[in-house]
């Protein structure tokens, strides 16, 4: 279990000032120009060394990414866009780093920009997150007041600023390109890669975008140290973690945890336990919507992290834990995701456009067993004739939840469809 | 030159292109829907997808660039499953309603099917319909049958410079429209049918009339503007059923404009299919040997400067060499190829072409437009002019009335007075164009057209000498011409012999009886009222009015209808063919000129095209080398003077209506109705 010490964010839960002040007055900005003098490749060094990845779900190592950015600039400014838009169903992690812990975010922008030479950020701040977006513009503009960002960061001679931008409610632009083109002004669709983000990104620009959970770790990580962060949770999978628990808990919650703890302990520790005691567990979704399910035999002994997850065929995601007791009925609540899938998909590529449709609707005959045995191994046709067809992981994301629940409820599955026949044939016979 | 493998075989290709690109050099094709050489890659279709070594997924060939040492399998278990699976989930939402539907036999998606797609499905659910959508008269629509390629969204954003066609909605809900609903307003717009890789943007006006393999194919020249455009006739029985376009890159690369695409249906109306002789006031149908022995009698006793000829604007350079030679015989000089009026001489070709050639315009950093509107002049040539605007670096200046030509131009001045300052080198675009490597200017009929025209030309004239526009292999001199006819006839020399009459010359003599007889050679945009009081002979193919005021009507043949010689505005002479038959008793041209010629005792001494081909080339090489441009001798012509300070004004009125084909044409009548409701009903305020 974490230690208190340990803790990056310490005001998850708002109980605190989540202004300038207190934000200082918990470490926040503590001498950042000290950190900003040794330079930006000292920087990316230690979040290397961190071993951090990326918080906003694909895991994919924040030093490596940043190292992409073209070291020197060829005339095209440099941007680093925070994303912000989180709409993963089951997530609330940055919601709350937004709100209670504005500062910490900003400051690593500050510090992430200087190290990829960008000097303009951009959050791109979903939509919904009202009360948040004014926390976080409030919180701009204090720093921008208080000479932290600006035209001397800092006092660091390094010119730096930050637009906060807010969505319009869609999830496909929490994809790194399709929040690029939306921050553009256009219609969120996720663009070819290559070329990816470094090298033509934002405006054509070399770009990195992060997870705001990513960024705003970055202070104290290079403030305790990338070894420090390294030593927590296990190899390839190291650092703290913000997991949100909900569904049939006890007491659902966000909280700051170790990587790689169990999911048992997570659950029992800081959720107050599964309603009904862990025995009445069914089904857990690690990782957010996008990931396949875990069923308790698997939930039993998983620990939360990438790897381990992905080891059970599943992942870690954003790190939402979303719990289904045994009252659950499991079918409808993966058609419920793929309804989801199918809402959201933007309509660019045609697997996607056409797969997520259709797979909702036999998801939907699933629910009542109103369908063939056969068009179960059909429907996990379909969900592979998608993934790994589409241009970006919505695809995958809309596949995978169906594969999931597949592979561990075939027997539900077949069941509900024999009920169905023979409620029929009595309905015929009487 | 990276090196890469493709199916086992090992391949170099250029630096910078993709899979797919490599996989066609390497002979492999590659199955899609929404890659189009000439669009920007959207790589949505992902039809295209094959397996790429060291990738876990297959990867999207049209979008992909290559790289030293990728090795790519284009028939692995990987790729043909990733194809099947994106063309089952094409077909669960698509109506197969192949048997009912236009494209039936020329479908991509009918096609690739038959490699990738099962013979039954497993999509139990109800199909998506989709409403159909009013684009105007050109283009009728069938969404459902719509795959979503966004090739049509691509073509009018890039290629034709209007952005009216989204994608709105999202996920299985997109759709391919222009929001709110209205017809596409664009010169270009039939050039999406052929793109559409499916039945859902079909033509309106051919629609259900025949099947693609019923068609008989000519390969020509459209004349329906001065671009020379390569087209392809398609005819059944005795008519066109359409006309679509031909590749070449030289002139219109695979595009046509509507009016190329879409006249059509006027070859079928209005025509004149026997000669027609007036009796006591009225045209009545006459025999060939009738009309001819009616033009003979007026002909008999009349000196040749009492007869003059006029080319029409839709004439073949064999039938103007042809009636060029008959009027010599009979002694006249008063012949003239110029309806407008524009004041333009034969003898310096550089003077009257388009000297930098179309496909030269990308060469181009700056572009000089007098007078001259060339989206709907020559909407081909216009397109090119974008396509250059859109590789960034080229700046373009108009000197005329305020103009949209798609692409960004600077408003200089509304008429010779700034042209004179340009030329005097103290307008600020004279600086533009001195600093730019290969300027152009493009000089329009607009500015030519008028009595100083030779003035405006010799203007041009010095501006190109002035800003470096002629050198060592580059012409940045140009003449937009309108008509198909204009440069072949100034090549044949239809224009006044020594002390000859030109058209507004004829005109007034005709008026005031200096005329015994006027030949009018598919002429009908001159003052006919002029010629009230004159033997008019009218050769042509449509009742328009060279007809009504005719005495003599000989029929002729429409461009689709004779094996005949046009030269496009760049000079390039090029073969039009025969695709049908002139109907009833109607000729092609030349050989009723011929056949007069004999009447008058005065005949021409070639007995078929070879023989009259090799006059032609006898009168001016360049129509030795069909289909060429040739770089003409930089010369002096023009006439230097004072300009009338009256401001340009474009030439056409009507983009849809210009001849008497697209004059007879109800598809050209709806598109102006169209066109000029849209006009209207601007308040300033919608848009």
């Amino acid at each position: 279990m974490l230690d208190d010490k340990d803790r990056i964010f310490t005001n998850l839960y708002g109980a605190k000032d989540w202004r300038l002040k207190g934000a200082r007055s918990r470490g926040d900005w503590d001498k950042p120009g000290d950190l900003m003098a040794k330079g930006g490749d000292w920087i990316i060094e230690e979040v290397k060394k961190s071993g951090l990845r990326g918080r906003g779900g694909a895991g994919f190592p924040t030093g490596l990414k940043w190292s992409f950015m073209p070291k020197e600039s060829d005339g095209r400014p440099h941007y680093l866009v925070v994303n912000a838009d989180e709409g993963e169903p089951g997530t609330c992690k940055d919601r709350d780093v937004l709100r209670n812990e504005p500062h910490k975010l900003i400051e690593g922008c500050l510090l992430a920009s200087l190290a990829m030479n960008a000097h303009l950020a951009y959050i791109y701040i979903r939509g919904e997150f009202h009360r948040e977006a004014e926390h976080l513009e409030a919180a701009v503009e204090e720093a921008r007041e208080a000479g932290l960002i600006g035209k001397d960061a800092c006092g660091s001679g390094f010119e730096f600023d930050i637009r906060v931008h807010r969505g319009a409610g869609a999830y496909i632009c929490g994809e790194e390109t399709a929040l690029l083109e939306s921050l553009e002004g256009r219609k969120g669709m996720p663009r070819l890669k290559p070329p990816f983000p470094a090298g033509a990104g934002l405006y054509g620009c070399p770009t990195t975008v992060n997870n705001v959970e990513s960024i705003a770790a970055v202070p104290d990580i290079l403030r305790r140290g990338g070894s420090w962060f390294s030593a927590l949770g296990r190899p390839n999978n190291t650092g703290t973690k913000i997991f949100c628990i909900s569904g049939h808990v006890n007491d659902p919650c966000n909280v700051e945890e170790e990587m790689g703890i169990p999911l048992k302990e997570l659950i029992d520790r800081h959720a107050g336990g599964v309603r009904g005691g862990w025995d009445n567990l069914l089904a857990v979704i690690p990782g957010g919507s996008s990931v396949p399910l875990i069923p308790k035999s698997i939930c039993d002994s998983v620990l939360m992290d990438f790897d381990s997850l992905l080891e059970v065929k599943s992942g870690l995601g954003t790190a939402a834990v979303i719990v289904m007791d045994k009252s659950t009925d499991i079918v409808a609540a993966i058609a419920r995701l793929s309804k989801f899938y199918k809402h959201e998909s933007c309509g660019q590529c045609t697997p996607c456009r056409e797969g997520t449709g259709w797979m909702w609707r036999v998801m939907e005959r699933m629910v009542t067993g109103n369908a063939g045995i056969k068009e179960i191994d059909m429907l996990l046709e379909v969900s592979r004739e998608i993934e790994g067809h589409t241009i970006c992981a919505l695809g995958d994301a809309a596949a995978w939840p169906v594969q999931g629940l597949i592979r561990h409820f075939r027997p539900e599955l077949e069941r509900r469809i024999e009920a169905y026949k023979a409620a029929q044939a009595g309905t015929r016979a009487a | 030159m990276p090196k890469l493998t493709i199916d086992g075989v090992e391949v170099e290709v250029e630096p910078g292109i993709t899979v797919l690109q490599a996989c066609e050099t390497a002979g492999v094709e590659i199955p899609r829907f929404c890659y189009h050489e000439r669009l920007s890659i959207a790589g949505n279709c992902r039809m295209c997808l094959v397996e790429m070594e060291k990738s876990p997924k297959p990867i999207a060939s049209c979008a992909m660039p290559v790289a030293e040492g990728m090795v790519i399998r284009t028939d692995s278990e990987m790729a043909v499953k990733a194809r099947r699976g994106v063309m089952e989930f094409l077909l669960i939402n698509h109506p197969l309603d192949c048997p009912i539907c236009d494209q039936g036999g020329e479908c991509d998606l009918q096609d690739q099917a038959l490699f990738y797609g099962f013979d039954r499905t497993r999509f139990e659910e109800a199909k998506r319909s989709v409403k159909e959508k009013d684009f105007g008269p050109l283009i009728q629509t069938f969404m459902t049958r719509c795959i979503h390629c966004t090739r049509c969204v691509r073509f009018a954003t890039e290629i034709a410079g209007v952005e009216e066609l989204g994608l709105t909605g999202r996920g299985e809900d997109v759709e391919i429209g222009t929001y709110i609903e209205k017809a596409l307003v664009s010169e270009l717009s039939g050039n999406m049918i052929d793109l559409c890789p499916v039945g859902a943007l079909t033509s309106k006006p051919y629609a259900f009339t025949a099947r693609s393999w019923e068609l008989t194919k000519t390969e020509s020249i459209d004349a329906l503007d001065a671009v020379g455009s390569a087209i392809r006739v398609d005819s059944r029985g005795g008519e066109v059923m359409r006309v679509l376009p031909r590749l070449n890159e030289a002139v219109n690369e695979e595009w046509i404009s509507d009016k190329t695409r879409f006249a059509y249906d006027g070859l079928r109306r209005q025509r004149l299919d026997r000669p027609y002789v007036r009796r006591d006031g009225k045209l009545e149908e006459a025999s060939w040997d009738q009309a001819f022995a009616a033009i003979a009698g007026q002909l008999e006793d009349a000196p040749g400067r009492r007869i003059a000829a006029i080319a029409g604007d839709l004439a073949d350079c064999e039938s103007m060499l042809a009636l060029k030679d008959l009027m010599a015989a009979l002694g006249s000089v008063h012949t003239d190829c110029r309806q407008d009026g524009a004041r333009i001489e034969a003898g310096e070709r550089a003077g009257y072409i388009f000297n930098t050639t179309i496909a030269g315009i990308e060469r181009a950093d700056a572009c000089l437009l007098i007078g001259t509107d060339p989206r709907f002049e020559a909407p081909l040539i216009n397109a090119r002019l974008r396509k250059r605007y859109l590789a960034g670096g080229f700046s373009v200046g108009f000197v005329g009335p305020e103009v949209d030509l798609t692409y960004r131009a600077e408003p200089l001045g509304a008429g010779p007075k700034t042209l004179g300052e340009i030329a005097a080198g103290e307008h600020p675009f004279a600086a533009v164009l001195d600093d730019a490597a290969h300027p152009m200017l493009i000089v329009g009929q607009g500015a030519l057209a008028r009595p100083d025209g030779a003035r405006v030309l010799a203007t041009a004239r010095r501006i190109a000498e002035e800003t470096g526009m002629i050198g060592d292999g580059w012409n940045g001199f140009n003449v937009l011409h309108l008509a198909a006819a204009r440069v072949g006839g100034l090549d044949i020399g239809f224009v006044p012999g020594e002390g000859g009459l030109d058209v507004a010359a004829i005109l007034e003599a005709a008026g005031s009886g200096g005329l015994d007889a006027v030949y009018l050679l598919g002429a009908d945009e001159i003052d006919m009222a002029a010629l009230a009081d004159t033997f008019v002979i009218y050769q042509g193919h449509h009742g328009d009015a060279g007809a009504e005021a005719a005495d003599v009507i000989l029929p002729g043949a429409a461009y689709t209808e004779k094996d005949a010689t046009y030269v496009n505005t760049e000079g390039r002479a090029q073969h039009g063919r025969l695709a049908v038959f002139p109907p009833g008793e109607a000729r092609e041209d030349w050989k009723i000129i011929r056949a007069l010629s004999g009447v008058l005792g005065r005949t021409l001494p070639y007995d078929d095209i070879g023989a009259l081909r090799a006059r032609m080339i006898e009168v001016n090489r360049i129509f030795a080398a069909p289909d060429e441009a040739r770089p003409a001798e930089w010369g002096a012509f023009g006439t230097p003077g004072p300009m009338d300070p009256a401001p340009f004004a474009y030439p056409l009125e009507n983009f849809y209506m210009t001849d008497p084909i697209t004059r007879a044409s109800m598809t050209m009548a709806e598109c102006t109705a169209l066109a000029r409701s849209a006009n209207k009903d601007k308040t300033g305020t919608d848009g």
